[in-house]
């Protein structure tokens, strides 16, 4: 933030349009399969999707049902009456001349999402939230410009798409980091979309001005599109700032344009400026009736929705005592909040599992650029191994060690064992006196044994294991209890 | 009589008797398209080979005495707009030369299902945009009645196919008067069903919000029989209705004693022909002779119908035909040098002057900082018409007037001005915008050239239209007669 300001003298305005492909089975308005990555180009399509003459499109009620859940999620208000509208362009990749989508009665407005930076709390204001169909896409034959030929693949035509707008009322790049990464927990804890900013299935445009502190008006606004990571949305926003800061101080004016954000370069690029600004010629969809959300729905969707990531923090603040910051990282991501959880669950103290989770195991999932979800190491190896720490079987720095070989492995258990191996009781004669202490607390599970319950056994050897601190061989303490009791 | 000369009530006996098998009706059709196919022109594209086939699928059917309904084994004519799977479908534009849809219309699928035959596609004004069936993409129709006379339009191809015994019934789509209007110049029974009665999917799109398919046929009977097959709820539009369809034929012969008859002032408009003036004051004291009551009513938007129907339909249809771009189907312009050349070039030679008149009315209508002034008052209008329906209908059962203020005019006459056109359509489009139900029944001859009756009944109450349009043509019997055409090769 202070460095920002050496920057620019300005305020900065941000808004933001971010769109989310809704995770359904099916596409927006036809039956086609909406699996359009993997599918060969153009296997999913129909007369509907393909806009072939006198096709009719369909509403997808779970697409509907996904956008109003959205914006329940972000405290919008949804009004009774809603329709779609056509908005109509020229382009190769939109097969009927428009797109369908949702003009002046979208399924939602007047909504906002808080989110922390730097440990604070703010609150952006959510415009809308509506729902419209993805395009095609285009695959040049080398450089766009040079292009001889293109070719078009309308798998992703008619994938349900919802555009979640955001209230001028983000000031620094942070902020808007911090605000989509916030969406994209919220999209992900809801299950309507898989929050996968490079494959494009969450994508995200800037709307970027600066105006002099203390002024009223808006500054003239810049559209920043093609950022598909949380850094290059950083970055982006924050060249924007600088770009636009240095033609302002030379006294020059900007011009309402959209620019496009080059990763490689690190630099914004011209694309299209106002005078070339198409008019959609916005119109009611006449092939499709308008909708009337019932509240009855709205309740129904509403009684559906998980627990989002900020009761979570608060409650992962109340009940584990975590500490804002660490249950705000841990809450970011749906799959990282479970497994933290599932640790505890399975018996690791909180600050331990969060400690690991976001220190060592974070920093190997970054260089990898893993999800939490798809590594080797699962919530119980976690737990076993902060167990291992916590009776003082393995010291801190081999449980580093030991972290890092279950990490590397495809299966994490040799290394474990091989931890745990290192100071294993073995032998009879001090697994004994476990056994006896075992036999004299458990009466009862002891009877039941007798009486034919082979699940009290396993019971009895549970016991053991907590009394050994994990330390004893299972094998040798199963065999000895059997022989004790019969 | 001639097997082609008959209705399909009439044929439906004849083939349930062994009289005459769907071959030999079939032939007796193809074998009259081939002696007088020349001078109307009505084709597009016959589908012989599909026909016979369908025709011996049929004679089987009606063998095993099984899934016989009374369209199995009946030679229909389609209007090209509807798509016919595997078949040519260009709704009578350059554009779309040689597209082949992989799908049919569901109005095809249900007549198919049924065991009809279909003799090929109809040609028509190019996207169903026309009064005359001169802006076919292809060539003109000619009038059955009189060869220097035009049809009617846009479903000129279908109403001249039925009048020259072409085909015993056929399909058409009417957007603002496309089946009733040349049905009456036709001395035909063209039947616009209310707004999703029938479903759309597979109907090449003119103006979604005004699109309707139906009958054309040469008697109420088999506008009855047609319109039950094709009504009814179909998943695949949304915007057909799940109102029940009622059995048209229960109600048909009830006749219109006690029955109240509004008869619209603002219907008789300037510039109506005196002798088609008085087919219509003879039809409306021969319905009152049946014991219906006569009464004046009131629908005072009628002059705006026409202005504000020429915004509406332009405008969904710039945005309907934006699809036909050369990039996946159809004509696609050769030498162009980019996108946009590519764009511009394929429309420009693949469309029609008066297709790209109403896409250029209709992208102006739409574009920024007129919409208000023009489409969104223009539905203000419709609301307004819809007002007066209901309002009227709050009188009587249902409304009778011309359909057309003329007869059929001679080729040529109008091309030059395309608001003498539009004007042919001054009596048929306020149904459209009112989403009520409407017929067009002949009502008499002038100079040898039929007149039509048009009678409108509430929105989804086809019983009620056809049962006053029944009683009209038992009592005028206008039904018996026929087009030269039709006669002369007899």
């Amino acid at each position: 933030m202070r460095a920002l300001e050496a920057v620019t003298p300005y305020e900065v305005v941000v808004g933001l349009e971010v769109h989310a492909q809704v995770l359904t089975q099916s596409k927006m308005f036809c039956w086609c399969s909406t699996n359009y990555l993997e599918a060969p180009p153009n296997a999913n399509t129909c007369p509907v999707c393909l806009g072939l003459p006198g096709s009719l499109p369909v509403i997808n009620r779970k697409a509907v049902e996904a956008t109003i859940r959205t914006a329940l999620a972000l405290n919008c208000e949804i009004p009774e009456f809603s329709k779609f509208d056509r908005k109509n362009y020229f382009y190769p990749d939109l097969p009927k001349g428009y797109q369908i989508s949702q003009y002046d009665l979208p399924f939602s407005r007047h909504g906002h999402l808080d989110f922390d930076v730097n440990g604070e709390t703010r609150r952006c204001g959510i415009t809308r939230v509506h729902l419209e169909e993805d395009t095609g896409k285009l695959q040049h034959e080398g450089a766009i410009e040079q292009a001889q030929s293109s070719l078009v693949n309308f798998n992703r035509a008619g994938v349900p798409l919802m555009e979640i707008v955001s209230e001028p009322d983000l000031r620094t790049a942070d902020e808007a980091r911090e605000y989509v990464m916030r969406l994209r927990a919220i999209l992900q804890y809801i299950g309507v979309n898989n929050g996968d900013m490079e494959s494009g299935q969450l994508r995200c445009d800037a709307n970027v001005s600066l105006r002099p502190f203390g002024q009223k008006e808006f500054g003239t606004k810049v559209e920043v599109k093609n950022m598909n990571s949380f850094r290059a949305i950083h970055r982006a926003i924050e060249y924007e700032i600088v770009r636009q800061t240095e033609v302002l101080d030379a006294g020059g004016r900007l011009v309402q344009e959209t620019r496009g954000w080059n990763d490689a370069r690190g630099l914004t690029v011209s694309q299209r400026t106002k005078e070339f600004a198409e008019d959609y010629r916005y119109f009611p969809e006449p092939d499709l009736p308008p909708l009337e959300v019932s509240r009855e729905w709205v309740a129904e969707i509403r009684s559906t929705l998980p627990e989002l990531p900020a009761a979570r923090r608060e409650r992962l603040i109340a009940t584990l005592g975590l500490s804002p910051y660490d249950a705000s990282v841990l809450t970011s991501s749906k799959p990282m909040a479970e497994y933290f959880e599932e640790t505890v669950r399975l018996g690791a103290p909180a600050k331990a599992a969060a400690n690991w989770i976001l220190g060592d195991f974070s920093r190997f999932l970054n260089a990898d650029h893993k999800e939490i979800q798809d590594a080797s190491v699962k919530p119980a190896h976690l737990q076993q191994l902060i167990a291992l720490i916590d009776s003082g079987v393995i010291s801190g720095k081999m449980a580093k060690e030991t972290f890092e070989a279950m990490y590397r492995a495809p299966d994490p258990g040799p290394a474990l064992t091989a931890a745990k191996g290192s100071s294993q009781i073995s032998g009879d004669a001090e697994l004994a006196g476990i056994v006896d202490q075992v036999i004299a607390e458990n009466e009862k599970s002891v009877a039941d044994f007798k009486a034919g319950k082979a699940q009290a056994l396993k019971f009895l050897i549970g016991q053991g294991m907590k009394l050994s601190r994990g330390r004893a061989n299972p094998q040798r303490l199963e065999a000895l209890l059997q022989e004790k009791i019969s | 009589m001639k097997p082609y000369q008959r209705t399909i009530r009439d044929l439906h006996e004849m083939l349930l008797d062994r009289e005459i098998s769907s071959v030999e009706l079939t032939e007796s059709v193809l074998g009259h398209i081939d002696a007088v196919g020349d001078k109307t022109k009505a084709y597009l594209l016959v589908t012989r080979e599909l026909a016979l086939r369908q025709a011996k699928a049929a004679d089987d059917r009606l063998r095993a005495k099984r899934d016989i309904t009374p369209l199995t084994g009946i030679p229909i004519a389609l209007k090209d707009v509807l798509c016919v799977k595997d078949v040519v479908s260009t709704a009578g534009s350059k554009i779309l030369n040689g597209f082949t849809p992989p799908y049919s219309a569901t109005v095809v699928d249900r007549l198919e299902a049924e065991g009809a035959v279909f003799l090929g596609k109809t040609n028509c004004d190019e996207f169903a945009m026309g009064s005359s069936n001169e802006n076919s993409g292809y060539w003109p129709v000619h009038n059955p009645w009189g060869l220097d006379r035009v049809p009617g339009g846009s479903s000129g191809g279908s109403a001249a196919a039925v009048a020259s015994g072409e085909a015993i019934a056929a399909l058409g789509s009417d957007t603002g008067g496309s089946i009733r209007q040349p049905a009456a110049l036709t001395g035909t029974v063209g039947m616009k069903p209310t707004y999703g009665r029938v479903s759309r999917y597979g109907l090449i799109a003119f103006a979604s919000s005004l699109d309707q398919i139906g009958p054309m046929t040469r008697d109420v009977v088999d506008s009855a029989l047609l319109l039950q097959s094709i009504a009814g709820h179909d998943p695949l539009d949304s915007t057909s209705s799940t109102h029940p369809v009622p059995d048209y034929l229960a109600t048909l012969r009830n006749g219109v004693k006690g029955m109240r008859l509004g008869v619209p002032k603002e219907y008789f408009v300037t510039g109506m022909e005196p002798a088609v003036e008085q087919a219509i004051n003879d039809a409306i004291r021969l319905l009152e002779q049946q014991g219906a009551a006569i009464e004046e009513v009131s629908l005072p938007h009628s002059d705006v119908a026409l202005p504000a129907y020429y915004i509406i339909a332009p405008a969904e249809a710039s945005s309907n035909l934006a699809r036909y771009d050369g990039v996946r189907y159809g004509y696609q312009a050769e030498g162009a040098k980019n996108l946009i050349e590519e764009y511009m070039m394929t429309r420009q030679q693949g469309f029609g002057a008066e297709v790209k008149r109403r896409i250029m009315l209709g992208t102006y209508a739409l574009s920024s900082g007129y919409y208000d002034a023009y489409y969104l008052q223009a539905q203000k209008v419709r609301t307004l018409i819809i007002e007066d329906f209901k309002r009227a209908f709050e009188k009587v059962d249902a409304l009778l007037g011309a359909t057309s203020p003329t007869v059929a005019f001679p080729l040529g006459a109008k091309t030059q001005d395309p608001v003498a056109m539009y004007l042919n359509d001054i009596i048929t489009i306020p149904a459209n915008l009112g989403n009520v139900c409407g017929i067009s029944v002949p009502c008499g001859l002038a100079d040898g050239l039929p007149i039509g009756l048009q009678v409108i009944a509430p929105g989804f109450r086809e019983e009620t239209m056809l049962q006053v349009a029944f009683a009209f043509e038992s009592a005028a019997d206008f039904r018996k007669l026929q087009s030269p055409l039709m006669r002369a090769a007899a």
